[in-house]
C-alpha cells in the first residue's frame, strides 16, 4: 500500500470533503483519514494511476458523477528532431523506454515537489524499487534533440550526477552517491550500464540510477520536459508513461509525442488510445449475483472512469490493472456500491466436518484438562540459543533465511518450547503441569518441501518425577485404548537411567523421563520437569 | 442482653481455630502462639477469622529479616575467611603474603577481605608485602561478631545492637554471606467486642465437619456450627484449553455447522503453492525477503509438469481470456520454500485436488501463518487466520458476502461492513470491517474475495467461481481478551492462563 499525504485545502478546490462525500470515497476502496488540514490516503498496488492527485481527482469526479467516462487527454504530434533511438546494446540490461514531451509548464517549487513524489511513489510499487520501470524527467532547453538509448561500459561513462560537485565514472556513481549505492545491485554483473544521450553527445542520465546535474536538473525557470521511462515490460512503461503524462496535462502542461526507433520498428508514445474489451452482462450478473440491465452498466461503468457501448468497453491507456473480464465486473461492483448488495447464504447442502487430526487432538486435550493440566501454544520458531542449550545437531537445524527477531529457527521438537516456558514461568505458583500439541519440524528429502511436519504432544509436570509422568501417559493412553511399552534409552538432557522411548503399534513415537538437573540449571529452571513428547501420526492411525 | 445475645451469636460461628486462641487473646502473638499450639499459617488464619468477625484488628507491620546467604550458609558450617587466616597466622607469625595465601587455602577475592578485615580490627599488621600476627592469644578465641551474628540469624533487624549491627553492616558488604528479606509481621488489637470475648474459655458442644460416624450415628439434639459463609476461600485453579484454542474450537464449530469439511496441510510449503498457484507474480513485493520467512538451503519439489506448465502460462501470458503478468516465469523461484504467509496455500492445494462431481464442495481451516516482522505490542511474527473456500457453478458475490456475514454475526459481531479492496488471486475483492461497539471504530479484519479465473483454471481444469476467504484471526481473540499486547497472545504466563475466562460467545 502507498499512503498519499494531500493538502486538504487542494483536494477541497475541486471535491468538497462532506461527511457524504467521505462516505463514498471509502466505499470505493479509498481508505481516507482526514485531520485539521491534511488528508491521508491508501492507494492499493493494482492502481497506481491514482498514485498522483491528478490520477486520484479524475477517479473520484467520475466516481460522484461530476465528470463520468473516459477522460480525454490531447497528445499533440511529434515536431522536428522528438526522436529517440533505442540502440541495440541495451538488450539484455534494460530493453526498453518510452518517451514524451510537455511543454507550458508552470514549476515552483511545491510542484517540482509533488512530481518527485509521484515519480518516487510510481518506483515505489509498481516500477518495483526502480527495477521493473524508472522514470527521468530533464529540461528540454538544457538538451538537444533527438535523444539516444545506449549502452555502454563503466569507465566510458562520465559525468556529474544530480547533486554533485564532480565529474564521476559510472563505478565512482555507484560508489559514491546515496542513490547510487541504494540502487547499484540493479547494475549488478552487467558489462555495460544504460545511458541517454542528446544530439551533442551529453549524457543525461544513467537510468535506473540518477540523472545529471547539468541536463537532468529541473528548477522552477523549467517550462518545458523531456520525459522518459525505461525498463524491462514494455506494456507497464507504456501505462507508466502515460500516468504521469497525464497528470502532467491536468497540470496545465500540452503533450507531445516522441518517435521511438528500436531498429526498423518505428513507435509513437505515449499513447493514450483506449483498449477495447467485451463484457458480458450475463457473466457480471452471473458472478455477482444482480440482475442489471444494459442501461444499468451504462450509468455504472463510466463512473469508474469507463466509455462503455453495446457490450464494448473502452479502458483508459493508464489502467494498469486490467487483465480479464473480472476485473471490470468488479469495477461494476464498486459502481453498484458494495454496501447495496444484499449478503445471502444459498440453499445449497454440504456437510460439514472437522478433520480426524482435529478431533483426536480435541479428545486428548479433553483428557489431559481432567488431569489438571494447562495447555500451552508457543511459537513454531526458536532462538538460537535455544538450539545451541539443546545441543541441536546440524541435520536436526532448520534454517530461516533472515528474520527481524532472535527467533531464527523453526522447532524441531516440543521439548525446547516447553523449557523456555518454564524457565519464564519460574515465578508463578507451582506445580506447573502443562501441555500442548503442536507441529515439529525435520528434514526429510522424500517429501514435496523436503521438510516432514509432524504433529507432536508434549506433556511437562513440573516438579515432576518419572512415576508421575509415567501415571499421565498411562491414563491418556488407558482412555484412548492404546498400548504402549517403554524401552530404556538414552536422550540428551536427561537422566540416564529414567528415560524411555514410547513404543506403539511396535514403532518408537516419542521419549518419556526426567529432565537432568544440569539441564534445568542450564536453562534456569529451579524446580525438577518429568516430561514426555510423543508423535501423534500412531495414535492418528488408531482411529 | 442486646450484646448478650450478640456474642452468643458469634460464639456460634467460631471455628476450632479461633476458639483455641481466644482464651489468650489479652496477650501478645508469640506467646498466643506458645499457648495455643497453631503454627504460625493456622494462627493467622484464626486471626484473620476474627478480624471478619469484628472481634479484632490486625495491624500489618514490614519487618527486615536477615538470613543467611549462599556463601553465608558455607562459612557458618566451615569458617570465615578471616577466620581461616587469622587461624594461619597463629601457626605462622611472620609470613609473605603469598605463603599465607597458600596455607589459607582463599581464593583471591577472599584473601583480600580477610586481610582488610583483620588490619581494620587491628588483628595483623601488613608490612613489606608480609603479614605479622597482632592479636593476644585471648583475642584469637574470642568470637568475632561477625561469627556471632551467623549463629543467630536468621533475626530481625531491630534486634540488633551495638557491635552486631556493625558486623551486619560489614557482612552485608559482601558477596552473598547474608541477605535480608522484607517480612509483614501482624499484630493486633482488641475491639470493644473483642475485649468481651477475650479471655473467655468457649466450650461449646457444636458439631464441626459432618464425619462417616455422624452419619451412622445421627446428630439428633446437636448443633452444628454455623460457619462464615462471606468469608473468602483459598483459591484453586484447573486444567485447561489455550484460550487461543478455546476460540479457535468455537469458530471451527461456526464452520462446520455451515456446512464446511475441514482441511489441512503443511505449515512450510513452497511458494509454488504460497504464491505461483495463487496467481501471485514472481516480483511481487510479498515474496521479498524481507517480509516473508524463507528456509534456507531448500529446495521444493514442484507437483505434476501439467500443473505447474498451466501455471507458467497464466502467469506469461495468461489464460481463459486473460492477458496474463507478462514475464517470464521462472521454476526456482516457485521452488523456494517459505513459512507460509497465508492459509490461503491450503485451498490452492485442495482445488487441486477436487473433483468435479464432488462439486458444490465447502472447506475451512483455521491454521497459523508467518510473517517476518519484529516482535512488539502491535507486532508479531506468527497469527491465526480463518481460512475458506466455496465451489460452486452458481456462487456469487453475494452469497461471499452472505457466508461471512453469517460466520462474523456468529462471533459475535453485529455491524459489519464490505469495502472494497485488492488481493493478487481475487476479483472482485472485499475488505470485511467490523464495528468495535465500544471504541465505536471499524476494525479491519482482513480479505475475501472470488478467485481470479487465471488462478483457478490451472487448478480446477476450468474456470469454476471459488469464492475465497482468508482473515486475521488474532485481533478477534485479543478484542474478547481485551489484551492490548500482542505478545501475551503466545507468552504462556501461566498465571495468566490460569486467570484467562472461558470462552463464551
Amino acid at each position: 500500500m502507498a499512503t498519499l499525504n494531500i493538502s486538504k485545502k487542494e483536494i477541497e478546490k475541486h471535491i468538497k470533503l462532506t461527511e457524504e462525500n467521505i462516505e463514498k470515497i471509502m466505499m470505493m476502496g479509498i481508505p481516507i483519514e482526514i485531520s485539521e488540514d491534511n488528508v491521508t490516503i491508501e492507494i492499493t498496488p493494482n492502481r497506481p494511476d491514482l498514485l498522483s492527485l491528478q490520477g486520484l481527482l479524475r477517479y473520484i469526479k467520475s466516481y460522484l458523477g461530476k465528470e463520468p467516462g473516459l477522460k480525454k487527454y490531447k497528445i499533440n504530434k511529434p515536431e522536428k528532431n522528438y526522436k529517440i533511438k533505442i540502440d541495440s546494446s541495451v538488450n539484455n540490461i534494460r530493453p526498453y523506454t518510452v518517451c514524451a514531451i510537455i511543454k507550458n509548464l508552470k514549476f515552483d517549487n511545491e510542484k517540482i515537489k509533488e512530481i518527485i513524489d509521484i515519480q518516487e511513489k510510481l518506483h515505489a510499487t509498481i516500477g518495483r524499487n526502480r527495477k521493473k520501470a524508472a522514470i527521468g524527467i530533464y529540461p528540454l532547453e538544457k538538451i538537444t534533440l533527438p535523444i539516444r538509448y545506449e549502452a555502454r561500459s563503466p569507465n566510458e561513462i562520465k559525468f556529474i550526477p544530480l547533486e554533485a560537485n564532480e565529474e564521476m565514472n559510472a563505478l565512482e556513481i555507484l560508489q559514491r552517491t546515496p542513490t547510487g549505492r541504494e540502487y547499484a545491485h540493479l547494475l549488478d554483473f552487467m558489462e555495460k550500464y544504460p545511458i541517454f544521450l542528446d544530439a551533442k553527445g551529453k549524457i543525461l542520465s544513467m537510468p535506473p540510477i540518477i540523472n545529471s546535474q547539468e541536463t537532468g536538473k529541473i528548477t522552477p525557470s523549467t517550462k518545458d520536459v523531456f520525459i522518459e521511462c525505461s525498463g524491462s515490460d514494455f506494456f507497464i512503461l507504456k501505462k507508466i508513461l502515460n500516468i504521469i503524462v497525464s497528470a502532467l496535462i491536468d497540470l496545465g502542461g500540452k503533450a507531445y509525442a516522441m518517435e521511438l526507433e528500436y531498429g526498423k520498428n518505428k513507435i509513437t508514445t505515449p499513447d493514450f488510445t483506449p483498449e477495447k474489451m467485451k463484457i458480458s452482462l450475463e457473466n457480471a450478473n452471473k458472478l455477482l449475483g444482480l440482475n442489471l440491465k444494459e442501461k444499468d452498466l451504462e450509468k455504472l461503468l463510466p463512473r469508474m472512469g469507463y466509455n462503455y457501448k453495446n457490450g464494448k468497453i473502452e479502458i483508459p491507456a493508464w489502467r494498469t490493472d486490467i487483465l480479464h473480464e473480472v476485473d471490470i465486473i468488479e469495477d461494476i461492483a464498486i459502481a453498484y456500491g458494495y454496501d447495496n448488495f444484499i449478503p445471502e447464504i444459498p440453499k445449497v447442502a454440504t456437510i460439514g466436518e472437522e478433520s480426524k487430526e482435529t478431533k483426536i487432538e480435541s479428545k486428548i486435550a479433553e483428557t489431559l484438562i481432567g488431569l489438571g493440566l494447562i495447555e500451552t501454544s508457543s511459537y513454531h520458531l526458536i532462538k538460537i540459543d535455544e538450539a545451541k542449550k539443546a545441543k541441536l545437531k546440524e541435520n536436526e537445524k532448520i534454517e530461516l533465511e533472515t528474520s527481524k527477531t532472535e527467533f531464527k529457527l523453526v522447532r524441531p521438537n516440543l521439548l525446547i518450547p516447553s523449557l523456555r516456558i518454564f524457565a519464564e514461568n519460574k515465578d508463578n505458583e507451582y506445580p506447573q503441569k502443562i501441555f500442548e500439541i503442536g507441529t515439529i519440524f525435520e528434514k526429510d528429502n522424500k517429501t514435496e518441501t523436503g521438510i516432514k511436519e509432524t504433529k507432536h504432544l508434549l506433556i511437562a509436570l513440573s516438579p515432576g518425577n518419572f512415576t508421575e509422568i509415567k501415571q499421565t501417559f498411562d491414563y491418556l493412553s488407558r482412555m484412548l485404548d492404546i498400548k504402549y511399552e517403554i524401552e530404556q534409552t538414552e536422550r540428551q538432557g536427561l537422566i540416564e537411567g529414567r528415560t524411555g522411548k514410547i513404543i506403539i503399534n511396535n514403532k518408537e513415537t516419542g521419549f518419556i523421563g526426567e529432565v537432568h538437573p544440569e539441564t534445568l540449571k542450564e536453562w534456569n529452571i529451579k524446580l525438577p520437569v518429568a516430561l514426555l513428547e510423543i508423535s501423534l501420526e500412531e495414535i492418528f492411525k488408531c482411529f | 442482653m442486646e450484646k448478650e445475645t450478640e456474642i452468643q451469636r458469634i460464639i456460634e460461628t467460631l471455628s476450632p481455630l479461633e476458639t483455641k486462641i481466644i482464651p489468650f487473646l489479652k496477650e501478645d502473638i508469640e506467646k498466643i502462639k506458645e499457648k495455643s499450639g497453631l503454627d504460625e499459617v493456622s494462627l493467622l488464619r484464626a486471626l484473620k477469622f476474627l478480624e471478619n468477625k469484628g472481634i479484632i484488628k490486625i495491624k500489618t507491620a514490614k519487618k527486615t529479616i536477615i538470613d543467611l546467604g549462599t556463601n553465608g550458609i558455607y562459612y557458618k558450617k566451615n569458617y570465615l575467611p578471616e577466620r581461616k587466616l587469622l587461624l594461619t597466622l597463629e601457626e605462622k607469625n611472620h609470613i609473605s603474603l603469598d605463603e599465607a595465601k597458600k596455607l589459607s587455602k582463599l581464593s583471591d577475592n577472599e584473601f583480600k577481605v580477610s586481610i582488610g578485615v583483620l588490619k581494620d580490627k587491628a588483628l595483623i599488621e601488613l608490612t613489606n608485602n608480609k603479614l605479622t600476627l597482632k592479636a593476644t592469644k585471648e583475642e584469637i578465641i574470642k568470637k568475632m561478631p561477625e561469627e556471632s551474628l551467623l549463629e543467630i540469624l536468621p533475626i530481625e533487624k531491630e534486634k540488633l545492637k551495638d557491635e552486631m549491627l556493625l558486623a551486619f553492616e560489614n557482612l552485608k558488604k559482601r558477596k552473598d554471606i547474608i541477605e535480608t528479606k522484607e517480612k509483614n509481621i501482624f499484630d493486633f488489637e482488641l475491639t470493644d467486642l473483642g475485649k468481651e470475648i477475650a479471655g473467655k474459655e468457649i466450650k461449646l458442644d457444636l458439631l464441626e465437619e459432618v464425619t462417616p460416624e455422624m452419619i451412622k450415628e445421627g446428630v439428633k439434639g446437636k448443633k452444628f456450627r454455623k460457619y462464615d459463609l462471606s468469608y473468602p476461600v483459598p483459591q484453586i485453579n484447573g486444567g485447561k484449553r489455550h484460550f487461543v484454542n478455546q476460540s479457535i474450537e468455537y469458530a471451527k464449530k461456526i464452520w462446520t455447522d455451515l456446512g464446511f469439511k475441514e482441511m489441512s496441510g503443511p505449515l512450510i510449503d513452497s511458494s509454488f503453492w504460497i504464491f505461483d498457484a495463487l496467481f501471485t507474480p514472481q516480483d511481487h513485493p510479498a515474496r521479498e525477503m524481507q517480509d516473508t520467512f524463507f528456509i534456507k538451503n531448500i529446495l521444493a519439489k514442484l507437483p505434476e509438469k501439467k500443473l505447474v506448465n498451466a501455471v507458467k502460462q497464466s502467469h506469461e501470458k495468461g489464460i481463459e481470456k486473460s492477458k496474463g503478468w507478462n514475464y517470464e516465469w521462472k521454476e526456482k523461484e516457485a521452488q523456494k520454500v517459505v513459512l507460509r504467509t497465508h492459509t490461503t496455500g491450503l485451498s490452492a492445494r485442495t482445488l487441486s485436488k477436487l473433483k468435479e462431481e464432488n462439486l458444490p464442495a465447502k472447506y475451512f481451516a483455521i491454521g497459523k501463518v508467518f510473517r517476518n516482522e519484529t516482535v512488539d505490542w502491535s507486532h508479531g511474527f506468527e497469527f491465526y487466520q480463518t481460512e475458506g473456500i466455496v465451489i460452486d457453478k452458481n456462487a456469487t458475490f453475494r452469497n461471499l458476502l452472505g457466508y461471512l456475514k453469517e460466520f462474523y454475526e456468529k462471533m459475535g459481531y453485529k455491524k459489519i461492513k464490505f469495502v472494497p479492496s485488492f488481493f493478487p488471486y481475487t476479483e472482485p475483492s472485499v475488505e470485511i470491517q467490523i464495528f468495535h461497539p465500544d471504541k465505536k471504530i471499524w476494525l479491519e479484519l482482513g480479505g475475501a474475495g472470488i478467485f481470479r479465473p487465471e488462478l483457478t483454471t490451472p487448478l480446477l481444469g476450468k474456470p469454476i467461481p471459488v469464492l475465497a476467504w482468508g482473515q486475521g484471526f488474532d485481533r478477534i481473540i485479543t478484542e474478547f481478551y481485551k489484551i492490548k499486547d500482542l505478545r501475551e497472545m503466545y507468552a504462556n504466563d501461566i498465571k495468566e492462563l490460569r486467570n484467562k475466562k472461558i470462552w463464551i460467545k
